[in-house]
């Protein structure tokens, strides 16, 4: 067991190493720091300027590792700044990279956790239902609904939503965000509400495949001859070991709920992480985006980890090894 | 070469495949059979899929001169595609409601009253013609994401698959840093670093996209191997290239029809998600929503623009998606109607 867990730890380390390497050859050599430093400060600047910028960010030594330079150089400095969440000033307007992540990191959370929950609460026993009345017209019709529901553009969603219940039935405020926890549930309702309905069609559609998958086995068949009823069935057998695949979708969910949402975020004005990645891809600020992909390969290889060794908590059979 | 030229090529060589396609497919029983059993239980679907191709096909056909493009004289020297030509008279100043008279804002008499279907854009362009051209934006990107991901994954998920070993590890590795990376962070960095060419935005979908698939060609190889045909095939001294060409790949197809499908509509709706960013392709339906988002907040608003945008993009998608569910049902083994 600990073997293996310090084994899925190496791999997850090498793994983060492969996507900063990936992450550097994308941001300093198919584009330079000078190209970087051009985009921030205009075409026409004499190259003192541009020097100058490059020393004030940190863009000023040569890229690889080579004579003189085995330990003095961007490859070695990236992963050194990257490993050590040092992430510098913006290229757009040097604020802390860093400080703007930790203020983001709220918000979005407001934002993505009730959504996570909810769309949870909403679409497995939703998809229970529909694969408990499976061939029969209310599992047709649920899920010609959630092919209609996954079929339209998550933008039509958001411009419908905010024409609908902010400009014609007045309900809740458009756009906007505030700290105080009470009032800011007026401005999360709209957003989760289009997460909703967003996501639900392709959520429901994946629970219904695996919960038939489950409910075609031969055990399944064994309870249902021994007269076990149907509800019983779904509930104690089919829900229980359909729980593998559900964990891995769920738990590899949950990483991704710190970087928030692009989408919600800046239609709703919610000032998270979505809404600053947003920023930093109009204002060509690549240093927040390099760090946000990095982030974002973070959690994703904790999730991956604690998934993995989850398996051996649901199912007894998983042996970690 | 200009584009128009190579554009022409393009729609000769893609009648040419299907047409070889559906005769390679009228010789095999088996997906004679499929087809025969999918336009059965989908035919509205399809037919709606083939009328968006017949479109876009009609839309990349196109050569130069022969048409009086109203006041603009520049159009007369470029290249005008088949449906270019059919609303060559549709010009307008602003914005008209569908089948008005008069101009939306301020009333004045339309050139051509009555006559667009869905009304006209800020600048005075049909709204059902950039609709219909949205047609040949998606299918391109859908299509050429998926040629240049699609045969990537095969190639990777083939070897190591196959081979296993340190080529598997390395594939398994390169698959687990992508993968890692969020999904829509990576696509709009590659864009940003690439250019926002439609060559380059079908590019970063394909680096995106690929790993999903390479991952089940992967374990689908790894099953495929050691079945007693292949054994048997290793036995008889069967090279590998041939091994893999006429006993793994083949096996392989039904994967690759329906990893097209479904991926297609997934890119589409990425690309709509990119115009919103400002990096998506031009002329494309996530574009026109983009645009129309301030039209909603005018008064009166203009609603037609993104309902022909919006209805457009929809429409194909949805047919896209039945399409693809009805594929995947008929040709997965591990189907839940055939299990039932």
């Amino acid at each position: 067991m600990l073997a293996y867990v310090i084994r899925r730890i190496g791999y997850g380390v090498l793994v983060v190493f492969g996507v900063l390497l990936f992450l550097f050859l994308l941001f300093f050599t198919v584009t330079t720091p000078d190209d970087v430093a051009r985009k921030a400060l205009g075409e026409r600047v004499p190259p003192a300027v541009i020097e100058q910028w490059k020393t004030n960010h940190g863009y000023d030594k040569q890229l690889f590792p080579g004579p003189g330079a085995w330990t003095d150089n961007m490859l070695v400095d990236h992963y050194w700044r990257m490993l050590t969440f040092d992430f510098g000033r913006s290229d757009a307007d040097d604020v802390p990279i860093l400080d703007r992540i930790k203020s983001g990191m709220g918000p979005s959370l407001m934002l993505t956790l009730p959504l996570f929950v909810l769309s949870l609460l909403v679409a497995l026993p939703l998809s229970l239902l529909v694969a408990f009345f499976r061939e029969t017209y209310i599992d047709r019709t649920g899920v010609v609904l959630a092919v209609l529901a996954m079929s339209v553009s998550i933008l039509l969603y958001i411009i419908g939503a905010q024409y609908l219940v902010g400009r014609v039935l007045h309900w809740f405020p458009i756009s906007g965000f505030d700290s105080d926890p009470r009032v800011v549930l007026r401005f999360l309702a709209l957003p989760i509400l289009v997460g909703l309905m967003a996501g639900i069609g392709g959520d429901l559609r994946f629970y219904r495949t695996v919960f038939l998958e489950e409910s075609n086995t031969d055990y399944v068949r064994t309870a249902r001859a021994k007269g076990c009823g149907e509800a019983r069935i779904m509930s104690r057998h089919v829900f229980r070991n359909s729980l593998i695949p559900l964990l891995t979708r769920v738990v590899l969910a949950i990483p991704f709920l710190f970087m928030g949402s692009l989408l919600l975020e800046s239609f709703f004005g919610i000032p998270g992480l979505g809404a600053i990645t947003v920023d930093a891809i109009q204002g060509n600020d690549f240093s927040v985006l390099r760090t946000m992909v990095y982030i974002g390969s973070l959690l994703f290889v904790a999730g991956q980890i604690v998934t993995d060794l989850s398996y051996g908590l649901v199912d007894p059979r998983v042996r970690l090894e | 070469m200009p584009d128009w030229v190579i554009s022409n090529i393009v729609v000769a060589v893609l009648v040419g495949v299907i047409l070889g396609l559906s005769l390679a497919v009228r010789r095999s029983r088996l997906w004679s059979e499929t087809f025969r059993d999918l336009w059965r239980r989908r035919r509205l679907a399809i037919a709606v899929v083939a009328a968006y191709v017949g479109v876009a096909l009609l839309d990349s056909v196109a050569w130069v001169g022969g048409v009086e493009m109203g006041e603009d004289a520049v159009a007369r020297y470029q290249a005008q595609s088949v449906l270019d030509r059919l609303f060559a008279d549709s010009q307008e100043r602003s914005y008209s409601a569908p089948l008005a008279d008069g101009e939306f804002y301020g009333g004045q008499p339309l050139r051509y009253p009555g006559s667009h279907l869905l009304g006209t854009d800020l600048i005075g362009r049909d709204v059902l013609y950039l609709s219909l051209k949205g047609a040949r934006v998606a299918l391109l990107i859908g299509g050429l994401t998926s040629l240049l991901a699609i045969p990537l994954a095969l190639l990777f998920g083939i070897s190591a698959g196959y081979f296993g070993g340190r080529i598997d590890d390395f594939v398994f590795f390169l698959m687990s840093t992508l993968a890692s990376m969020p999904g829509l962070l990576l696509l709009i960095a590659l864009i940003m670093v690439l250019g926002k060419s439609t060559l380059a935005i079908c590019f970063a979908l394909a680096v995106t996209g690929w790993v999903g698939f390479c991952r089940v060609v992967r374990g689908e190889t790894f099953k495929l191997r050691e079945l007693e045909y292949v054994s048997a095939a290793r036995a008889l001294g069967v090279s590998e290239p041939r091994i893999i060409m006429r006993h793994i790949l083949p096996n392989l197809m039904h994967l690759v029809i329906i990893t097209f499908v479904l991926m297609f509509s997934g890119l589409v709706l990425s690309e709509a998600i990119l115009s919103w960013l400002g990096i998506g392709v031009d002329g494309s339906w996530g574009q026109m929503i983009d645009q129309a988002r301030d039209e909603l907040s005018r008064d009166p608003i203009v609603w037609w623009n993104i309902a022909a945008a919006g209805g457009a993009l929809f429409g194909l998608i949805l047919a896209v998606n039945f399409v693809g569910d009805a594929l995947r049902d008929t040709l997965d083994p591990r189907t839940l109607r055939d299990a039932e």
